[in-house]
């Protein structure tokens, strides 16, 4: 049992937690995840570590609330246990001296880039932040992102906070500016295919981190399978991060949706029973 | 033996086989004419002595048959359900010759379920064999047939054992591969507490090679390793549509279904797809697994897709006539060559093509040569593949000293010795996809190594 150390509610979709997991908090590095599973009965999900603790012996997630699992995730708090938490697993983001990086992050997916801007900025690398989400209460990390930036952009979908409209417009006003040399995004699947559509024709290399569904996320189940290039990847083991302009998104995309339904029936299974729970 | 019967077991995922009585075991121990030289001991990968132990059954001994088991076999209620005593003590019984072999098996279940519901009476030992551990550390890594018995017998040997799961339940392919209806989970949750019992430290959700590596677990003082990590890499057909919804490796349909019990979704939460058609690709265990499965999780129609001809099929006999019983119908002799989907990415359709059986290959079986031009497609909602595993590499790449073959298994010598001295390794990382019992043999005898090695 992994017990929550501290819970904060970020925004009203996005919460974070820390939790006692030394035997995963020894050996993370920038880009890896965890799977965990609440209880007897939860599913197995994947979720980027977003910072570690050695001496303390925790990890912190950040999660927005999607399905049954992070749902009932965010209604726990300290104190309470999680039945398991299994990592750190995939493969690190390969950290190294590269020059300009620009980082671009959506919603929640802002929380995975902060740990790998970091280690890319103690590696030597000027950071360019975008950070989109889609009104001024869902954006995330900006100040710490702003720490690490020499430059950053805040964008939302209605306006409220920095400019309105996507990431990919200030994304592409950069590149006909000046020269990159890296793109690292995260965010919904949409926004990291438009990140991969915009860098495509500069030529510029473009890693994007998937979250795929998975289940024992060590390379034994292949339902995190992808095509990148003309070869079938595991997300899990041969990922997370894969250059984005190989990747096979029409295809990622109907993946993506093949639970969705058996997804919505397992959330109303819960939300009736928290509700029989409650009267 | 007592089975539940096919219409109503295609309904639930309770256990099929339902085990001798008192009265049919009985009868059955005294069948076995207590040969001099017994040839079904030499069947078995852990030689266990079943004169002995059915002759205690005849005598209403339960108590020393089942010590007798112990003795050489730490799972027995796992075997007497899933090893293919057919092929292995049964085969070799003097009673075969002319009529019917006795059913080891079923003895041997009879003996470890007795234990099961009566464990007050039982004696077997279930505490540390002594207080004076030789304290060296030995590290198992994976929790399948192989690492229970290397455990096991490591610790009668008085070793200091932990071992490591990935997965956060113990038991491997035992707990995540064979369905509830041929190998109850509780049975093998009480295994491996008796395993517990004899002081083997657990450790769930550790990933040997993510979590911690080797060289780290030695600097935790560990001095030697066993590696019992099985095949668990899924192999696909390299066929055009394998990537659409509703394609499923056998590794991805079986762990959703047994591990997560999928079968009892939206309660559990993890879910799985199921259409109205399923034909799964394959004739091992596997596969028969697989669409058995597919038939209890309401599949209207499924189907076995096998390349060779029903002879050739490495399952057990005793499951492909469950499978028949059950519903389950053969496309034998042919091959998919591709899977087609909807505008939405869905599987709709396979395309087949009908084989011929040529010259025997290097498995001695013949060899399936496609017929040009028999192409034909159906119908399909759900396709599993169930062609068999490799060696998943993720603890093995971080391991580059240690020798592999061509395939990539490690190599290890007969008893379990690798190109590092002190790292041992067996079953299917070794030998590639192979039986429940032939992995304990090897985790059995690896145990004497790793003594021979630090005694």
């Amino acid at each position: 049992m992994y017990k929550i150390i501290d819970k904060k509610r970020l925004n009203s979709q996005i919460t974070f937690i820390r939790l006692e997991a030394p035997h995963v908090a020894a050996n993370v590095q920038a880009g890896q995840f965890i799977v965990l599973k609440i209880n007897e009965k939860g599913e197995r999900i994947p979720l980027t570590i977003v910072e570690r603790d050695i001496k303390e012996g925790t990890i912190s997630l950040i999660f927005q609330e999607v399905g049954r699992t992070t749902m009932e995730l965010a209604t726990m708090g300290p104190g309470e246990s999680i039945m398991d938490i299994i990592g750190p697993l995939g493969k690190p983001t390969h950290i190294e001296k590269i020059g300009k990086i620009i980082c671009v992050g959506g919603g929640v997916g802002t929380a995975e880039i902060y740990p790998v801007a970091k280690a890319y900025k103690e590696a030597g690398n000027e950071i360019i932040s975008i950070i989109g989400a889609r009104s001024k209460e869902l954006l995330l990390f900006t100040d710490e992102m702003k720490a690490l930036s020499s430059e950053i952009y805040l964008t939302t979908d209605d306006g409220s906070a920095g400019r309105k409209g996507l990431v990919t417009d200030v994304l592409k006003e950069l590149l006909n500016k000046e020269k990159y040399d890296l793109v690292y995004a995260v965010g919904p699947i949409m926004m990291m295919r438009a990140v991969a559509d915009t860098t495509r024709s500069h030529g510029l290399y473009t890693v994007v981190s998937l979250n795929a569904n998975m289940v024992d996320a060590t390379g034994m189940c292949g339902t995190c399978r992808v095509k990148v290039g003309d070869k079938t990847k595991f997300a899990c083991v041969d990922g997370p991060e894969f250059d984005a302009h190989k990747i096979d998104f029409v295809e990622f995309i109907n993946r993506d949706r093949r639970f969705k339904d058996k997804e919505k029936e397992s959330l109303k299974f819960y939300e009736e029973a928290e509700c029989k729970c409650k009267s | 033996m007592r089975k539940q019967s096919a219409s109503v077991r295609v309904k639930n995922f309770s256990e099929v086989a339902q085990g001798f009585t008192e009265k049919e075991a009985i009868a059955e121990a005294k069948r076995c004419i207590q040969c001099k030289v017994p040839q079904c001991v030499d069947g078995c990968p852990v030689n266990i002595d079943i004169p002995k132990f059915i002759g205690f059954i005849k005598d209403k001994e339960y108590d020393k048959a089942i010590k007798n088991i112990k003795e050489k076999n730490s799972l027995p209620a796992v075997c007497g359900r899933v090893c293919p005593q057919e092929d292995q003590c049964e085969i070799k019984c003097i009673l075969g010759k002319k009529g019917k072999p006795i059913n080891i098996g079923a003895l041997e279940r009879f003996a470890a379920d007795w234990e099961l519901q009566n464990s007050s009476k039982s004696t077997v030992n279930r505490k540390p064999l002594t207080v004076n551990r030789k304290k060296k550390k030995v590290a198992i890594i994976g929790s399948g047939p192989g690492g229970l018995t290397c455990a096991a017998e490591l610790a009668k040997m008085d070793y200091d054992v932990t071992v490591f799961e990935s997965l956060h339940k113990f038991g491997g392919v035992l707990v995540y591969g064979i369905p509830e209806f041929r190998l109850p989970k509780r049975i093998v949750e009480i295994e491996a507490d008796y395993i517990k019992s004899l002081g083997v430290d657990f450790k769930s959700d550790y990933v040997i090679g993510k979590t911690r590596t080797i060289q780290q677990l030695k600097d935790e003082g560990f001095k030697a390793f066993y590696i019992g990590t099985g095949a668990g890499l899924p192999y696909f057909m390299e066929m055009e549509g394998e990537n659409l919804n509703g394609v499923y490796s056998a590794n991805e349909f079986l762990t959703r279904v047994n591990l997560m019990k999928a079968y009892l979704f939206p309660e559990y939460d993890t879910p799985v797809t199921i259409g109205k058609r399923v034909g799964v690709i394959g004739g091992g265990n596997v596969a028969f697994d697989s669409v058995r499965c597919a038939k209890r999780l309401g599949a209207e129609e499924v189907f076995i897709i096998y390349r060779r001809s029903r002879q050739e099929m490495p399952a057990r006999q005793e499951e492909i006539e469950n499978a028949e019983e059950e519903g389950v119908r053969f496309h034998l002799l042919t091959n998919p060559v591709k899977l087609r989907g909807d505008d939405k990415g869905w599987l709709k359709e396979v395309e087949l093509i009908k084989n011929e059986l040529g010259e025997p290959d290097a498995s001695g079986r013949r060899r399936p040569v496609p017929i040009k031009d028999s192409n034909y497609r159906m119908p399909i909602d759900t396709i599993v593949v169930a062609i068999g595993q490799g060696p998943n590499p993720l603890l093995l790449d971080t391991m580059p000293d240690l020798k592999l073959n061509r395939k990539g298994y490690i190599e290890a010598d007969p008893e379990g010795r690798t190109s590092i001295p002190d790292i041992f390794a067996g079953g299917d990382i070794v030998t590639g996809a192979a039986t429940v019992i032939q992995a304990m043999g090897a985790g059995k005898i690896a145990a004497r190594s790793i003594d021979g090695f630090l005694g």
